[in-house]
């Protein structure tokens, strides 16, 4: 009170405790991400092989990578895999819980057994599902045995359809947890708009797909951030089933990464994938983060 | 600077030498199969008995493509290990200039390794601007096709001795439903079989030209043309191998499942563990049986440099330890590697062996890809070749356009 009588009080220090705790925050954001981001960019300029050094080569390294057919090969997977998983992990998802909120019994039963995969790192789903998926041991050689010979589902020695044996692991994995944040939503919608819309005699489907969903938005946009953080980042659960095999027909950018780094001992080629990777993340993000968050202050 | 802290190290050693201060030496490497893990063991049994420090075993499971970048981010993120293995060569030579590995230079006089590790071209991979700074502990070579003598009396055809032969026995290898050529899926094997096919059919001088000059037009050349037939011949009879590490591949040599398989010479110590005779069950051909010709390479021990005086002195020990001539035999007749003494007593070695040892008496040889090219340049290759091996469709012409140009760009 005694500040506000002496007149406007200095920004600077308004909710100073507030701004002191803060500062562990702001130091890590600048230092970490926006400092470690410049400097992995920089290298990348560079001739860099195992140990980083300041030796500029101009756009060398991202012309190599753009006529690397590993880098082109392990782009496409990635928009495969990304696109399919996107859509189906949500679909699923909501139909699993749209099944689950029909107060059914054992509910919590089946919600335990489908989110249950999603406690699995992404390793041990990966080896499990190189198992089921071996042409010797897994489920193509139970359903011969079972008395179809001819029976053929080897998708990871296959190289036009291994991506799609990584997805449908990925999607094991990964719909329990879109699942639970879909019903969560939809224990969220009120009671008395399932009333109203059965007074007005429409049908469940159709209260679903346009009352429903449109009101469950924040919920998918939640889910769209969540499961989009973790297609860009896939990497372990290629190197668990195929290591980016047979041939490099599943390799990713993440791996691509790694590989030229560590494995090549070139780190600025490994710089230069990367920051094609975050550019491709804010290409994404950017103009969405926009439109979500910045036409905000003229709604408000 | 170098020379000062040598000089300390040395007094440190002479000073805890009294003492007899123990310390835990972590050695890491990446034999994990039951032959190199056999081998690696009786390292640790003759440093513990030998001295008075620990060995503590860092094995990597893997392959040297998994542990190398664990080794060397460990060893750039201030966390070196005691001693480490690596294919002597390129590998670590940017860790040695930037001065995080220990020179063994005085040692090495002490000891007279100069004198005593044949080929000297060992330690030449080993010395950077006069300095020494690892360890050269067996020699590898790359060019060998192993043959499985059940494999081929199932099929009912002799035994081949060359690999024309064997390309034309794959066809009967088929019938009796074997795969004729086991390969394993990563991609260091393929590229492997690939560098042993190049002086195989084309000879030494076109590997060379490849290789030592980084000669492109060779590269792209009608000899290089004959080696891309061989291999796209050797990825047809390795289609239906499943198979991912190569001591799987070298497995269904040894259950007769498989006709053969091209690998180094480290595929012997899985022989060995199987109980097999070389000769009676299995055959092996150096150079293919084309050219007997094989290269020097193998596996050298880097000792990062380190604060601890009491590691130091647990690395020098090690060191004297890995070249003691006992140490020697027991490590390379269970890696199946030949000694990089010449003056050490081999009558117990095995058929395969002293064929080695023959060639390399000889001086048929040849230095190993690492020691040449740059992991880039390898690792490209690798991608390369893996993808030419699973990928029916690529053709070899497609294939050596771009061989060509990787060659074009290594340095």
């Amino acid at each position: 009170m005694a500040t506000k009588a002496a007149g406007r009080p200095n920004q600077l220090f308004r909710n100073l405790n507030a701004k002191i705790a803060s500062i562990p925050m702001i130091f890590t954001a600048l230092v970490v991400f926006v400092g470690g981001t410049t400097w992995t960019i920089v290298y990348s300029f560079t001739n860099s092989k195992l140990l980083p050094r300041l030796r500029f080569v101009g756009l060398d390294q991202y012309e190599r990578l753009w006529s690397t057919p590993k880098w082109l090969v392990s782009i496409e997977n990635l928009l495969i895999y990304g696109i399919l998983s996107l859509v189906f992990s949500v679909i699923i998802g909501f139909i699993l819980a749209a099944l689950l909120d029909q107060k059914i019994r054992f509910e919590n039963t089946f919600r335990t057994i489908i989110l249950y995969p999603f406690a699995l790192s992404f390793i041990v789903t990966g080896l499990v599902w190189q198992w089921m998926l071996n042409p010797d041991f897994g489920v193509q050689q139970v359903v011969r045995n079972l008395g179809w010979e001819s029976f053929t589902f080897n998708p990871l020695y296959d190289q036009r359809i291994v991506i799609y044996g990584i997805l449908i692991a990925g999607l094991w994995q990964g719909t329990g947890l879109v699942m639970c944040l879909m019903l969560a939503g939809l224990r969220g919608i009120d009671e008395d708009i399932w009333k109203a819309a059965r007074i007005d005699g429409i049908p469940m489907w159709k209260t679903y797909l346009f009352i429903v969903i449109p009101m469950m938005r924040p919920v998918f946009i939640t889910t769209l951030v969540i499961i989009a953080s973790g297609i860009v980042r896939l990497y372990d659960l290629v190197v668990a089933q195929t290591s980016g095999g047979p041939g490099i027909a599943s390799e990713v950018p993440a791996k691509y990464v790694y590989d030229s780094m560590f494995l090549a001992q070139n780190l600025g080629q490994g710089f230069a994938a990367s920051t094609m990777m975050l550019l491709t993340v804010a290409i994404v993000v950017v103009p969405w983060a926009y439109l979500e968050f910045g036409g905000r202050a003229k709604r408000g | 600077m170098k020379s000062l802290k040598a000089f300390l190290a040395c007094g440190t050693l002479l000073a805890f030498a009294n003492v007899a201060q123990a310390a835990q030496c972590e050695v890491t490497h990446w034999w994990t199969s039951g032959g190199e893990a056999a081998a690696v063991a009786e390292f640790a049994k003759a440093f513990e008995s030998k001295t008075n420090h620990k060995w503590l075993d860092g094995a990597i499971a893997g392959g040297g493509g998994t542990a190398r970048p664990v080794f060397i981010s460990r060893i750039t993120g201030g966390d070196p290990m005691c001693a480490t293995q690596f294919n002597h060569g390129r590998q670590a030579e940017e860790l040695v200039e930037a001065g995080l590995m220990r020179d063994f230079t005085e040692l090495a006089a002490k000891e007279n390794w100069a004198e005593i590790v044949r080929p000297r071209s060992l330690l030449d991979g080993c010395t950077v601007d006069g300095k020494v700074y690892c360890v050269p502990i067996n020699i590898h070579s790359w060019q060998w096709l192993w043959l499985s003598h059940k494999a081929f009396e199932d099929a009912g055809v002799p035994v081949p001795k060359t690999w024309d032969e064997f390309v034309a026995a794959a066809p009967a290898l088929e019938k009796a439903g074997k795969i004729p050529l086991a390969m394993g899926g990563q991609p260091w094997q393929t590229s492997g079989a690939f560098n042993v096919l190049i002086p195989a059919i084309a000879g030494k001088d076109i590997y060379l030209k490849v290789y030592q000059d980084k000669d492109a037009e060779v590269a792209a050349g009608p000899e290089m043309a004959k080696v891309f037939q061989a291999a796209d011949a050797a990825r047809k009879m390795a289609a239906k191998s499943n198979v991912q590490d190569w001591n799987q591949a070298t497995n269904l040599v040894i259950t007769g499942q498989a006709g053969g398989q091209i690998m180094g010479d480290w595929a012997q110590g899985e022989f060995q563990v199987a109980g097999q005779v070389a000769g009676k069950d299995y055959s092996c051909l150096p150079g293919l049986g084309v050219n007997e010709l094989i290269s020097v390479g193998g596996d050298a021990f880097y000792f990062p440099v380190s604060k601890d005086p009491e590691v130091t002195a647990a690395q020098d020990a090690l060191a004297s330890v890995m070249l003691a001539p006992d140490t020697q035999v027991n490590f390379n007749l269970k890696k199946g590697s030949v000694p990089v003494r010449g003056d050490v007593d081999l009558n117990a070695a095995n058929d395969c062996m002293k064929k080695g040892l023959e060639i390399l008496a000889k001086g048929n040889t040849v230095p190993d890809p690492p020691r040449l090219n740059t992991e880039d340049t390898n690792t490209q290759l690798n991608d390369l070749f893996v993808e030419f091996f699973k990928t029916p469709s690529m053709t070899p012409e497609e294939a050596q356009k771009r061989y060509a140009e990787i060659i074009a760009s290594a340095d």
